[in-house]
Parts: C-alpha cells; sequence; structure tokens
C-alpha cells in the first residue's frame, strides 16, 4: 500500500479522536499524540531512500483529481517536521501540566502536524493551499493557547499577517489557474514550459509569482514580511515556539516557495523572469540576514533573541535556494547551483534541529527560574547541567562553529555565493554569521557561565521527559556535523536532486 | 478586464482598511473585505456571459457544450468561504478575549509588543 496519504490521515484522525475520547478519557490527548507522532516520525525516517511516490486521491489520476507526492524533497521535510514533532509532543507531556484544557491543546497540535504534512505532500495548488490554511489556523490558536494579554496580542497580530498572506496566496493560484487551466502543479509547471518555456513570462504570470513570494514570504518570516514572528514566537508555550521556529516556517513557507517556484514557475531552465524571483529571493534574504542579526544583538529576553536569530536564518536557507535559481535563470553551471541548493536545504533542516532545541531548552530554563529575562539568569551550568549542555551545543552549531553542522552549512551556502559571482552579499552573509556568533556568547555568558545568583539559586535540573527530547536534539546537531557523508547522500541529495528536475516531477506525477 | 481592476481595488481597498484603522473590529473587516475580493475574483475567472450550468448528458448537444461554465473556480470559491468562516471565527473570539483583558478595541492602547 502506498504510505503516503497516511502521513495527513493519521494525523488528521487523531486530531479529531482526542477531543472525542476526551470527553470520557482524561489521558485521550497525551496518548494518541505520543503514539500517532510516533508512527509518523518512523515512518518518516524509513521513507529514506525510498523511490519517488505518487498517490492518486480518489483513484482520479493526475491532472483531474488531486496527487499525493513523495520525492526527495518531501522525505527531507517529512524526517523534520515529524522526528521534531514527536519530540516536541515528548516535551509537552511535563511542560504543559501547568496549563489546562490539555486535550485542546494536543488536538490542535495534531491539526498542525497534519496541515504540515498536507502542504508537504500536497502536488496541487490549491490542496496545498487548503492545508497551509489548516496549519496556520492550529498555529494561531496555539500561539494563543496562554489566553494572557500578551499571547493573545501576539497570535492576533499573527493572524491578521497570516490571513493577508492565505489572501495573497489564493489570488496567485486563482491567476495561475487563470493563465493555464489547470491547478496541478505538474501539469501547471508543463503548460507554463511549453507557453513560455526560456522566454519573458506573461505579466499575470509573474503578477502571480511575486504574490506567491510575498505569500510565502510572510509565512516563512522573511523581512520585511517579518513583524509578527518577534511577537508570536517567544508568546507561544515553548513546545510550540520550538515548531514553529523549527518547522513551521520552513514546511509552510520556504518549502512551499520553492516547489511552486520551482516545479511551477520553472525555475530549473533560464529566463529572464525566473532571474527577477531569483533576484527578489536574494534581496529578501540579505535584508532577512541583516535585520534578524542586527536586531537579535540588542534582545534581553532569551526567546525573544532566539526568534530573531531564526529570521536570520531563515534568510541564509532562502540565500542558498536563490542563489541557486539566479545561477540556473542566467545560464550559469548546474552543478554550481546545485551547491547553492544544497547548503540551502541543508541549513534548513539544521536550523529545524538546533533552533528548536534552542527553543525547548528556553522553555525548561522557563520553568525551572520562572524568568526568560537574560539580565536576571546566571551561572545556570552549575544547577542545570544537562539544559547548560544541549544550550551550549545548540549555541555552538547556529553560530557556526566548526565541527558543529551550521558550519558547513553555512559554508556551502557562502562558498556558492562567491562562486556565484556575487561578492556584496557573500560578504555581508560572513559579516552576519560572526554577528550571530556574537549573541549566542551573549547568551552563554550572560545564562550558563558566571556566578549562581538571582531566581538560579533554586533552579533544579527539569525532569528526564524534558531533557531527553533535549539531549536527542543536541545528538542530531552534532551528528549532522560529523556523519555528513552518509547524510548527504541518503537524505539532501535527493532533494536537491527533486527540486532541480522539474522535468522528472512532472513525469512522475503525469505518467 | 474592468472587472479585474474592480476586484483589485477592493482587495487594495481592504488593505486600506486593515493597515489605517485602530479598531481591531474594523481590521478584521477589512480581512473580510480583502477575502471576498478574491473571492470574487476567483468567480469572475470562471464566468461566460450566457453560461449554462455544466452538466452532461447524452442529448448535450456541441452548441451548449461550448457555453458551459467553467464549474473548478466555484468549487475553490466555496472551500475558501468555508475557510474563511473558520478564521473568522477565531478571529472574532480572539477580539473578545483581547476585550476582556483590556476594556477596549483600540490596537494602539492594546499593543505592547514590539513587533
Amino acid at each position: 500500500m502506498n504510505p503516503v496519504p497516511l502521513y495527513v490521515a493519521i494525523p488528521l484522525g487523531a486530531a479529531f479522536l482526542i477531543p472525542l475520547l476526551g470527553m470520557w478519557w482524561k489521558k485521550s490527548g497525551e496518548t494518541l499524540a505520543v503514539l500517532s507522532t510516533l508512527v509518523l516520525a518512523v515512518m518518516a525516517i524509513l521513507a529514506i531512500g525510498t523511490p519517488a511516490m505518487v498517490h492518486h486521491m480518489g483513484g482520479w489520476t493526475a491532472p483531474l483529481g488531486i496527487a499525493l507526492v513523495s520525492d526527495g524533497l518531501t522525505v527531507l521535510l517529512l524526517i523534520a517536521v515529524n522526528v521534531i514533532a514527536f519530540l516536541c509532543i515528548i516535551f509537552s507531556l511535563k511542560y504543559m501540566k501547568v496549563y489546562t484544557g490539555l486535550t485542546k491543546y494536543y488536538s490542535l497540535f495534531m491539526l498542525m502536524v497534519a496541515g504540515m504534512n498536507g502542504v508537504v505532500v500536497s502536488g496541487d495548488l490549491f490542496n496545498l493551499f487548503v492545508f497551509l490554511e489548516v496549519a496556520s489556523i492550529a498555529s494561531y490558536a496555539l500561539v494563543a493557547f496562554g489566553v494572557e494579554a500578551d499571547e493573545l496580542e501576539a497570535g492576533f497580530k499573527y493572524m491578521i499577517l497570516g490571513s493577508v498572506a492565505s489572501v495573497m496566496i489564493l489570488f496567485a493560484v486563482g491567476t495561475v489557474y487563470a493563465v493555464t487551466g489547470t491547478l496541478n502543479m505538474a501539469d501547471a509547471s508543463r503548460e507554463i514550459a511549453t507557453r513560455f518555456g526560456g522566454a519573458e513570462m506573461n505579466p499575470a504570470l509573474l503578477l502571480a509569482a511575486a504574490f506567491f513570494l510575498m505569500g510565502f514570504g510572510l509565512k516563512a518570516a522573511l523581512v520585511p514580511f517579518h513583524a509578527w514572528l518577534p511577537d508570536a514566537h517567544p508568546s507561544a508555550p515553548a513546545p510550540i515556539s520550538a515548531m514553529l521556529s523549527g518547522v513551521v516556517i520552513k514546511s509552510l513557507g520556504v518549502y512551499a516557495m520553492c516547489r511552486v517556484m520551482f516545479h511551477v514557475f520553472g525555475f530549473g531552465t533560464a529566463s529572464p523572469s525566473s532571474a527577477i524571483i531569483a533576484n527578489a529571493m536574494i534581496g529578501f534574504s540579505v535584508l532577512s540576514i541583516v535585520v534578524g542579526g542586527l536586531l537579535a544583538i540588542g534582545q534581553w529576553d532569551f526567546k525573544r533573541l532566539l526568534a530573531y536569530s531564526s529570521i536570520g536564518q531563515i534568510g541564509y536557507v532562502t540565500l542558498g535556494i536563490g542563489v541557486g535559481a539566479r545561477v540556473l535563470a542566467t545560464g550559469g553551471t548546474r552543478s554550481l547551483a546545485a551547491l547553492a541548493i544544497l547548503g540551502g536545504l541543508f541549513h534548513l533542516i539544521n536550523h529545524a534541529a538546533f533552533k528548536s532545541l534552542l527553543f525547548l531548552s528556553s522553555g525548561a530554563i522557563q520553568q525551572a527560574t520562572g524568568t526568560r529575562d537574560m539580565k536576571m539568569l546566571s551561572g545556570l551550568r552549575k544547577r542545570m547541567p544537562i539544559t547548560a549542555a544541549t544550550t551550549n551545543l545548540a549555541a555552538l552549531s547556529i553560530s557556526g562553529v566548526p565541527p558543529f553542522s551550521g558550519f558547513w552549512s553555512k559554508l556551502i551556502i557562502i562558498v556558492a555565493t562567491i562562486r556565484a559571482g556575487l561578492m556584496g552579499v557573500a560578504v555581508v552573509a560572513i559579516a552576519m554569521a560572526f554577528v550571530t556568533l556574537a549573541y549566542y556568547v551573549k547568551v552563554q555568558r550572560e545564562i550558563l557561565f558566571g556566578p549562581v545568583r538571582g531566581p538560579a539559586e533554586s533552579a533544579k535540573e527539569v525532569s528526564p521527559l524534558m531533557y531527553v527530547p533535549m539531549i536527542i536534539l543536541a545528538i542530531v546537531c552534532v551528528g549532522f556535523g560529523l556523519l555528513y557523508p552518509v547524510l548527504g547522500s541518503r537524505i539532501l541529495e535527493p532533494a536537491r536532486d527533486a527540486l532541480l528536475n522539474g522535468a522528472e516531477y512532472v513525469k512522475l506525477v503525469l505518467g | 478586464m474592468t472587472v479585474y481592476f474592480m476586484c483589485a481595488v477592493l482587495l487594495m481597498m481592504g488593505l486600506y482598511c486593515l493597515v489605517a484603522k485602530k479598531n481591531i473590529v474594523k481590521k478584521i473587516i477589512g480581512i473580510v473585505i480583502m477575502d471576498y475580493a478574491v473571492n470574487l475574483y476567483l468567480i469572475t475567472i470562471g464566468y461566460k456571459n450566457n453560461g449554462v450550468a455544466p452538466i452532461i448528458e447524452k442529448t448535450t448537444s456541441p452548441e451548449l457544450l461550448e457555453r458551459f461554465v467553467d464549474p473548478l473556480p466555484q468549487a475553490l470559491v466555496l472551500t475558501s468561504i468555508v475557510i474563511g468562516l473558520g478564521t473568522l471565527s477565531l478571529m472574532v473570539s480572539m477580539v473578545i478575549r483581547l476585550y476582556e483583558k483590556h476594556g477596549t478595541f483600540d490596537m494602539s492602547q492594546i499593543s505592547k509588543l514590539r513587533g
């Protein structure tokens, strides 16, 4: 049997069963959420190395029916989403004890996972939009889950901007349909390739591409569409912050952007129109790297600092992909484009690991000390050795210290940018990598080292249910850096090839 | 063509309302206007002068086939309206909670987070 629909069906089923069974069975949320995310994580890991698959919903073949597609890029995202969802659920078991309405929490969490998996496997533009909305609406509710003044305000801001993004994406989907007469991505890309292949695109399509870029850019929190993120991510409960920064902005934003740009608008071929879009992507990325990095330095709220850092790091991811797209659009060598895209995808999965680890650590610190103000914290290394060790590892990894994973992915992106001839961009990227190091050194100095004082005096190490997921993520951070040869050929290269070979995607879906 | 421009104008009106108004209920109205502008746009894509409902029978003549409207945008709009309803109800419930906390609908008085 084809496992692709199960990635949506399992979490969706769990999301609806949890509140239903919760009427009689208090533990329904915890039990079902742990079971279903465990199954999903195992399924995603087992999917490594399997050939690309298509499932035609209801037996209707591709251009007519909705196709669910699983190729290399999908598998990469599925692993990131489902493994981190599982670890966040384990972390929630203890962390969320202080909240009420837990069946609703687990139900919304599973709904968010279902939406993200749906976006990742969908082969149909409108279906992608629907799943995007499912995941977004669940995440709006989860950000406001604490229903205190700050949470509500952040949730409301996030919701307003998210709705604008959804309107833009829907408008773009409608425009693509009006021009090509189809919603199936493979069919639309074939239509666009035969009509405009290599030449200037129809202005309507260019408008649609701009709206997609804006809409997905808002979901991915690229500067200048980032205003919601520094409020929304710190206000959510820690496991939700980890999900939002770790995977939501990537699957709803970066992944959807890449999929649409490469597999609908045909970024794989040289054309003046895709060069415009690719340049816009690079511009937004550079802005994100600079603005996110500089604003992060001045933050004294630990989670807020992490949120600004997410903006900067997502800029590196889209920079890698944008440079790859620009090289292809201007007729550069394919191997260079492949290198840039590989760097972007590698940074995507690395950032998923270390940023969710940092947010989980911030949750552990907040629960142990009752504050996340960096001025009040000090010397946690002595009181919370495990949390301090994982925070340290993640901070070293994200700031690009060799041999941890973040170093290699940033190195690949910067090397590709230099070889693509974008010296100015590369200089900014290198400079901002040092700024990243600077603000994570600040985190280490203020929180972890120094004398034990203030709230840290009474702090104790958190329970194993909370630190075990953190240790697993820390191992992943180190592993990604050291085991790149294994990881690269099994996960990253299939993902890169899937993104580069638009023609193969068309063949896969349309048969 | 004029119809598309009107949709774009409506979209911009919604965006203006969202950005310029301080009252959060009015902001929500702006979002709803934007949503409806896009729905209207989708409907006009499938619109045909003198169109008929696309139901194929054995006796359907080729001339009638020509006059069939495209049913797909209508299906999209139905889905989009349902999604819009879901978003709207969540927004309104959040506004009610915000009002309970602050006793005002004015965003500039509610806003404490720095963005």
